[in-house]
């Protein structure tokens, strides 16, 4: 009672303070909506516009889909897009914009962890339910709880754990390893959880060069000289879009590839720029369990039906981004579905669509999977190696293993990179049987 | 560490050469028209976005370096008078700020319409690159294209420049609306028609340097933003207007980058700044560049 | 007096807008804290220099608000640390490069912002690179504000200083040094020959609008509660001489009027054409330089005049 009072308190001076036509939806139930508006923010510019166009590109197909069929539980969808590019101080205004001049009900937000950072706590100041599609750091839910956001997707520790548990088991006598990764955030996280769980699993491993070109660098020349000279066994980098391609170019073109074992936890994205320069045998991991020829999926119809549309409709075969958006969006349907059934078909208030999400299991293009009470999702791990065959102009993923999250991921209220010193090489023996390709 | 040092004077040189293809168009287009334009890395940009469209186009790899000189000539000669009739040749009367501000504008728009035009994928068209095959130096491989061609069309490019501002008459007109408008006008030299060659030819160096690196790298939106801040650098640490003093800096730039990747990577992107600065302070107008004399 | 009916008007014409929309709070305060900055740039523009490096200093108030924000918990204290701080860096750069003029004053300015850009960027355990520090919510005068409460303070508190900073630069441009500074950019020997020192006119006028582009920085930080490298990246820098031109120079209320115009076309282009904004932004600076190069306040001008004409 006197929770409810208190709502409604602040309901009322909110409502006294804003202007009358944004007043908050009650925490009650409440009526139908006419539509159902996400914002969705995604690099529309710049280099990241490799992964937002895609990600934008997936979030039209499957919601004039979901409309097809009356949208959820009969409400139609809306998108509302906007370009997280220009910056922190932009993005906020936007989102702010979103939810309080367009009564956006949900915001699916963001791709640079940056932008990630920042919004988790706007969503809390404006009640404002935000489901990170395609947010990598691992920090966000590490460091922070929030009762508004939610993540449909893994992070940055399993996503490097996995390429790692697989390079141990294909190849456990690496002796030395040296880093390529663009040098911002992500590269550097990614490094340290990979340097950090590498030396717990198989201590004496040298690292034996730790190179960070700087962000949106065009040429590799001078540090694949430096690679060339060094000859490491294994050569890692977590680099995407332009610059990824680029590095395996140049790689290719100086013959690095003869050198050194290559692990590109992110190549999946470039597998169709780059085509056959990618040698055969090049360690390739897929930001999650997706790809669109993915071992398990294949033959369902989902999956091959989404695949054949993108395909058709933007000219590429769909990548890692466009599964993140799918997931976001089949959560979203899923917890609105089940807080509809829970609540006797009363629309479900914001807080009640966050409770429904926390917890939640839900079917999306390549399978199953499950957000934790703290908001992180968890998904499971497709690594797999390069392989050339007749039906396409790129390489293709052999000796596909998915990692379940048990193996890879710290469990809830522990830190990824602590808990990456307790791995070992029981840990890899662990990992399951490889899945070959076939046509 | 003889070898190392070698290995990075090549890579230092191959970079320089970029560099050096970008910048002199600048520096030449600052020397006459007195306005630094930003817009620059747009054309670097667009010349590059076209070399790969037209090497795609081409086909066979035998073409591509056709491909690349066509690429250059095409977006020199069309867009460089657009934009100097079109644009610049309204603001000549303005002040520098507001000339500054126009190149600006001009990059905001090119820079979208490079993405509605190219899209936001990342391309690579390669086929020079391997047209010309490896080089082997102390057992690194090397592509020819990096190792020879880029440094030598940089060197090339250099040495025909010099020639054509000594020795043509269009050249020399240059050079003398460069050291002073009103008495090159005096003496009969149209200045309308030595702007527009200019920047025709300062558009065509830039759309050039983009082509020369379309085989070696992505293209992304944004790779022209890259190259013009670099280029700033060059042009004003070597003075500004100076054809030569731009390739003496590139070089240094070229060489104290790889240095640093080698020996102190922390400092590879402030390398330029910190040089610039280092010689602006000792050389207030750069490496080469003369004191203006000052208004009164 | 016209003057301060203008002021009062634009300022209750601001508060209107954040009262009917409430969404405009944020955009607006951020507006302001972008017009405080570019209030320094237009000084620098009256002597004939441009920056493009002032980005520098916007960042270094808004970051020295995400380092002090653990010891101090209140907002108008680190808003005059983030002024201390960037006047601070001002007087260490503005010391070497008040020596040079026109494009090497321009680009010694985007060297030293590229070089502190790139610090950000790289001091990881320092600053956290790209993904930027989180700012805890400060109290504000000594109150513990939330929600639309806060943002209404900082929105009046960004109102003061810039009402406060636009009274005192247009009263100090026209003091002896402020008509100096004009003198720099048109007859800079003569100033000389008269005894007065250009450089320590074009120092004081590089202080002020580092201490501006400060405030402007710590505001910045206040209302997105976090700060990035992006603060200091070269464009940032870019777009606030393209406010400065787009308000025009005429007037100390320019900067603040291009700045609110700016912020809400950006919204509204990447609202309606999310994949071409920048273009639109592009075209609108091109047609204020082609067809009114004094700016928006010209333009008001212009009405203005014609309309007392009228009346």
């Amino acid at each position: 009672m006197t929770e409810l009072t208190r709502r409604a308190a602040l309901a009322t001076t909110a409502s006294a303070l804003a202007a009358p036509w944004i007043l908050p939806r009650s925490a009650l139930g409440q009526q139908k909506p006419a539509k159902l508006r996400i914002g969705i923010s995604t690099f529309l510019s710049g280099p990241a516009s490799v992964f937002g166009v895609p990600g934008r590109n997936a979030a039209d197909l499957l919601i004039e889909h979901l409309n097809a069929k009356g949208g959820i539980a009969g409400v139609p969808v809306e998108a509302l897009v906007i370009d997280e590019a220009p910056g922190v101080n932009f993005l906020l205004g936007e989102c702010r914009r979103l939810v309080q001049n367009e009564n956006v009900d949900v915001m699916l937000a963001s791709i640079s962890s940056g932008s990630c950072l920042a919004v988790a706590p706007l969503a809390e100041e404006l009640r404002m339910p935000n489901i990170m599609w395609d947010c990598g750091t691992q920090r966000i839910f590490e460091e922070g709880t929030w009762r508004y956001s939610v993540r449909t997707q893994a992070n940055a520790v399993p996503e490097i754990v996995a390429p790692l548990l697989y390079l141990l088991k294909i190849r456990p006598d690496v002796q030395t390893v040296a880093v390529v990764n663009q040098d911002y955030a992500w590269g550097r996280d990614s490094w340290a959880i990979w340097k950090t769980a590498m030396e717990a699993i198989k201590p004496g491993i040298r690292v034996v060069a730790e190179l960070f070109p700087k962000f949106g660098a065009t040429d590799f020349s001078t540090e694949i000289t430096r690679l060339q000279a060094l000859r490491p066994d294994v050569v890692f980098s977590t680099s995407w879009g332009g610059e990824l391609d680029t590095f395996i170019r140049q790689a290719a073109e100086r013959r690095l590839f003869e050198r050194s074992l290559f692990v590109l936890p992110l190549a999946e994205s470039s597998l169709e720029r780059v085509g056959k320069t990618l040698p055969e045998g090049v360690i390739v991991g897929a930001r999650g369990d997706h790809w669109f020829l993915h071992p398990t999926a294949r033959g369902n119809g989902r999956l091959d039906g989404f695949v054949a549309e993108y395909r058709k409709r933007y000219g590429a075969w769909p990548i890692y981004p466009t599964f993140h958006m799918a997931q976001a969006l089949f959560a979203l349907e899923a917890a609105y579905t089940k807080a509809l059934a829970a609540n006797g078909g009363v629309w479900p208030s914001r807080e009640q669509l966050m409770d429904t999400l926390r917890g939640l299991e839900f079917d999306h293009l390549t399978g199953r999977m499950k957000i934790r009470p703290d908001g992180q999702g968890l998904e499971p791990m497709l690594i797999g190696v390069s392989k050339h065959v007749p039906e396409y102009p790129f390489p293709v993923l052999d000796q596909m293993v998915l990692f379940p999250p048990e193996l890879t991921m710290n469990p809830m209220g522990t830190k990824g990179l602590d808990w990456v010193k307790g791995l070992t090489m029981e840990t890899v023996a662990k990992a399951p049987a490889p899945i070959p390709y076939k046509a | 560490m003889g070898l190392l040092l070698l290995l990075a004077v090549l890579d230092g040189l191959a970079y320089a050469g970029q560099l050096f293809m970008v910048a002199v168009g600048l520096t030449l287009v600052f020397g006459v028209l007195k306005i630094l334009n930003v817009a620059h890395g747009s054309l670097f940009a667009i010349g590059a976005y076209v070399a790969a469209t037209l090497i795609g186009w081409f086909g066979a790899e035998e073409l591509s370096l056709l491909a690349l000189a066509i690429a250059a000539l095409a977006v020199g000669a069309l867009l460089g008078p657009s934009i100097e009739r079109g644009l610049l040749a309204r603001i000549y009367d303005k002040e520098h700020v507001l000339q500054l501000l126009v190149t600006f504008a001009l990059f905001m728009i090119l820079e979208d319409l490079q993405k509605l035009l190219w899209g936001v994928q990342p391309r690579f068209e390669d086929a020079p690159v391997r047209l010309l095959g490896q080089v082997e130096v102390g057992g690194i491989f090397y592509t020819a294209y990096q190792l020879l061609l880029l440094p030598g069309v940089a060197l090339v490019a250099l040495l025909l420049l010099v020639w054509f501002l000594r020795r043509t008459l269009l050249g020399r007109s240059i050079v003398a609306v460069t050291h002073d408008r009103e008495a090159a006008v005096a003496i009969g030299i149209d200045a309308r028609f030595v702007y527009l060659s200019t920047f025709t030819i300062g558009a065509g160096l830039a759309a050039l340097g983009g082509a020369l690196a379309a085989p070696t790298t992505s293209l992304v939106p944004g790779i022209g933003v890259q190259m013009i801040v670099l280029s700033f650098a060059v042009v004003a640490t070597a003075g500004l207007g100076q054809i030569e003093g731009a390739a003496v800096t590139a070089l240094l730039i070229g060489l104290a980058r790889s240095l640093a990747v080698y020996f102190a990577p922390e400092l590879e992107v402030v390398v330029p700044y910190l040089l610039m600065v280092a010689v602006l302070l000792i050389r207030p107008a750069g490496l080469f560049g003369r004191r203006e004399l000052r208004r009164v | 007096m016209a003057n301060r009916l203008l002021v009062a008007a634009a300022a209750a014409l601001l508060l209107l807008l954040a009262t009917a929309q409430p969404w405009l709070r944020f955009v607006l305060t951020i507006a302001l804290s972008t017009g405080l900055a570019v209030l320094g740039i237009m000084m620098l523009l009256r002597a004939g220099q441009v920056s493009f490096g002032h980005a520098l200093y916007v960042a270094a108030g808004a970051y020295t608000v995400a380092f002090l924000r653990p010891h101090s918990g209140e907002a108008l204290l680190l808003v005059l640390a983030g002024a201390i701080v960037a006047t601070g860096i001002g007087l260490l750069v503005g010391l070497f490069v008040t020596r040079y003029r026109d494009i090497f004053f321009g680009m010694l300015n985007l060297a030293f912002s590229m070089v502190a850009w790139s610090l950000l960027e790289k001091l990881y355990a320092l600053t956290r690179g790209t993904d930027g520090i989180r700012v805890a919510r400060p109290e504000v005068a000594g109150l513990a504000l939330e929600g639309p409460a806060y943002e209404w303070a900082l929105l009046l508190l960004a109102l003061a200083l810039a009402l406060t900073s636009g009274g005192l630069v247009a009263r100090y441009l026209r003091t002896p040094a402020g008509e100096a500074l004009g003198a720099v950019k048109t007859r800079e020997t003569r100033l000389e020959f008269a005894g007065i020192s250009a450089r320590r006119v074009l120092l004081q006028a590089y202080l002020a609008s580092a201490a501006l582009a400060g405030v402007g920085g710590a505001i910045a930080a206040l209302a997105t509660l976090h700060v990035t490298p992006l603060l200091a990246y070269w464009t940032h820098s870019g777009e606030l001489v393209f406010v400065a031109i787009l308000g025009g120079t005429g007037h100390v209320l320019g900067p603040f009027l291009g700045a609110v115009v700016f912020e809400l076309v950006r919204v509204y282009a990447a609202a309606s054409f999310p994949d071409a904004w920048q273009m639109i932004l592009g075209l609108v600076l091109l047609g204020i330089i082609l067809a009114a190069t004094r700016g928006l306040v010209g333009l008001v001008d212009d009405l203005l005049a014609r309309f007392g004409r009228r009346a």
